[in-house]
């Protein structure tokens, strides 16, 4: 399939959101609000829930379903609360040693006058940084669209899974193709030169598994979510805390990586 | 040029912004003079360069190169190069990256844009980065993140510090999500150094932004800003389209940041190697950095 269409996928109003994830993976949610510093971000969902046995933290960026809610939730794009308290909540994690489960669905970190103010750039380092050596489990899912620096602050993860019409991009089509090009009508090409789609990504070793869809019904996907987060945990949590946090460094420390280096 | 645009009423401020054509630099033969573009005086390049290439009636800083940078800040002799062979090449293929990798490389007659490297500051050893603008705007592909991350090994593995010099537009798309995958190899090998004990200075100069600012720019134990540098997540233009409204004056500059909270201190160029050598002897620790301490 054409990446483009891959894009319109993605982007697709109907498709399940951050809250339907976490309607049909988890039994007994309980939403967990606000960074501690200034506010509550509603394009960050974070909370607590079971995965079949077992308590794990969720965190999920989430776009709205209807006109109200999308505006409610700023479209998924989060400022840098949102950040801030996913970051809270995955410290709680390390706390009381449970998984992390991040789902990945926005079209960037929110660009507004308030976001840079409250400093997006350094919420989202903060993030890079911290979840690299937090010393449980986490695996993040791209359901939707994953948009740049404002998806990465949730993918720092031992593994990290695409759904097959999701799409993870460096910067949207459109703003490559206004870029490089100064045409926007241009976005169908620069999708392709991105390699933004699941497949790309897997042939790249971005990600790690792609799940299949059905379009009409996401039963199966949650199934196979269900099954396969659960087996990573159990997988993950086997390591002492080292290990997962050397298995993490070396998962994105191979990006680019010469052959010979100093350590 | 002549279209129909030009007939048309604006639609807000912004747009009628671009109506106003710029007024051109007079024509001095460059190699002279420099005209300032702050304060729009002239000033003759030799009396810039003997002043940190800062303009001497108004304190603009002018843009400078890395090479122009190490040799600020360095005791003369002591910078020893490291990778310095290591350049891009087009993974993915994208159209007109070769060319434009070819370009920055006869541009800034460098092989990628960062310079990394230990040197001596008053006599101190430590682990330098300086990001090169003039190699497609110091953006940040794999071979950037690979020598960032290097130095940081190397500076853990030698107890040294960092110091890092950042100039960024952002991730290079031309690497597309392997250019994004550098922010978050980057902060780990910054995190590692961290949890050594040890300490990471970094200075940010006009312009910082994007996956850079996001990622090890602003992941320094002391962040030092040169002054007016604009550092931001999103660049002013995107949030201009964003938002639909004009930025206020001085907003993402090195002193807006500061009052928000978000750098340590704003330092001219003509102190910085001063500021850098009292921080360096604050944080001296005879046993080498605390193994099992962190921030």
């Amino acid at each position: 399939m054409e990446a483009y269409k891959r894009v319109a996928l993605a982007r697709k109003k109907s498709r399940p959101t951050g809250q339907d994830f976490i309607d049909n993976l988890f039994t007994d949610f309980i939403e967990l609000h606000g960074d501690r510093c200034f506010g509550d971000d509603p394009a960050m969902i974070t909370g607590l829930g079971f995965l079949m046995d077992l308590p794990v933290t969720v965190i999920a960026q989430e776009r709205g379903k209807n006109t109200k809610s999308r505006v409610k939730r700023n479209f998924g794009s989060s400022h840098p609360e949102g950040y801030r308290k996913a970051l809270r909540q995955m410290k709680l994690a390390e706390k009381f040693n449970r998984p992390i489960v991040c789902l990945i669905d926005t079209s960037g970190a929110f660009c507004g006058i308030g976001a840079e103010e409250r400093g997006q750039g350094h919420a989202i380092a903060k993030n890079l940084m911290e979840m690299m050596s937090l010393t449980v489990p986490i695996l993040s899912i791209v359901i939707g669209e994953g948009g740049s620096g404002g998806a990465l602050a949730l993918g720092v993860a031992d593994e990290v899974w695409m759904l097959e019409n999701a799409i993870y991009s460096v910067i949207s089509p459109e703003g490559c193709a206004t870029i490089l090009w100064k045409d926007a009508s241009k976005s169908k090409e620069a999708a392709k030169c991105l390699k933004l789609t699941a497949q790309d990504l897997y042939e790249l070793q971005v990600v790690d598994k792609i799940i299949s869809e059905n379009h009409r019904d996401f039963k199966n996907v949650y199934r196979e979510l269900k099954i396969g987060l659960y087996k990573s945990f159990q997988k993950y949590q086997a390591l002492v805390p080292e290990q997962l946090t050397e298995h993490r460094y070396q998962r994105f420390r191979k990006y680019g990586a010469i052959e010979t280096h100093s350590e | 040029m002549l279209s129909k645009s030009l007939f048309k009423k604006p639609k807000n401020e912004l747009e009628a912004q671009h109506r106003i054509k710029r007024k051109t630099d007079p024509a001095i033969p460059s190699e002279l003079c420099r005209s300032c573009p702050s304060c729009k005086q002239l000033s003759f390049t030799s009396d810039l360069e003997n002043n940190f290439h800062v303009c001497p009636k108004c304190g603009h800083h002018f843009r400078i190169n890395a090479r122009q940078r190490l040799n600020m800040i360095v005791d003369p002799d002591t910078f020893v190069e490291q990778h310095h062979e290591l350049s891009s090449f087009n993974r993915l293929e994208f159209p007109g990256y070769d060319e434009k990798l070819e370009q920055a490389t006869l541009f800034s007659h460098e092989n990628e844009g960062v310079i990394i490297g230990t040197g001596k500051i008053d006599n101190r050893e430590v682990a330098l980065f300086v990001m090169e603008a003039t190699f497609m705007m110091g953006s940040m592909g794999q071979v950037v993140g690979e020598k960032i991350t290097l130095i940081f090994e190397y500076a853990r593995s030698h107890c040294l510090p960092v110091l890092g010099y950042t100039v960024s537009g952002g991730a290079r798309m031309q690497e597309g999500m392997l250019a994004l995958m550098q922010m978050a190899k980057t902060s780990g090998a910054v995190k590692r150094h961290s949890d050594a004990g040890l300490l990471y200075l970094t200075i940010l100069t006009d312009p910082t932004t994007g996956g850079v600012t996001a990622s090890f720019a602003m992941e320094g134990d002391i962040i030092l800003a040169e002054p007016e540098a604009l550092i931001a997540f999103a660049g002013p233009r995107v949030i201009e389209q964003t938002i639909r409204q004009r930025l206020p004056k001085g907003f993402q500059r090195a002193e807006f940041l500061l009052e928000k909270g978000f750098v340590d201190a704003i330092v001219p160029r003509s102190i910085q190697k001063e500021t850098v050598k009292r921080l360096l002897i604050l944080h001296e620790n005879p046993k080498g950095g605390n193994k099992n301490g962190s921030i």
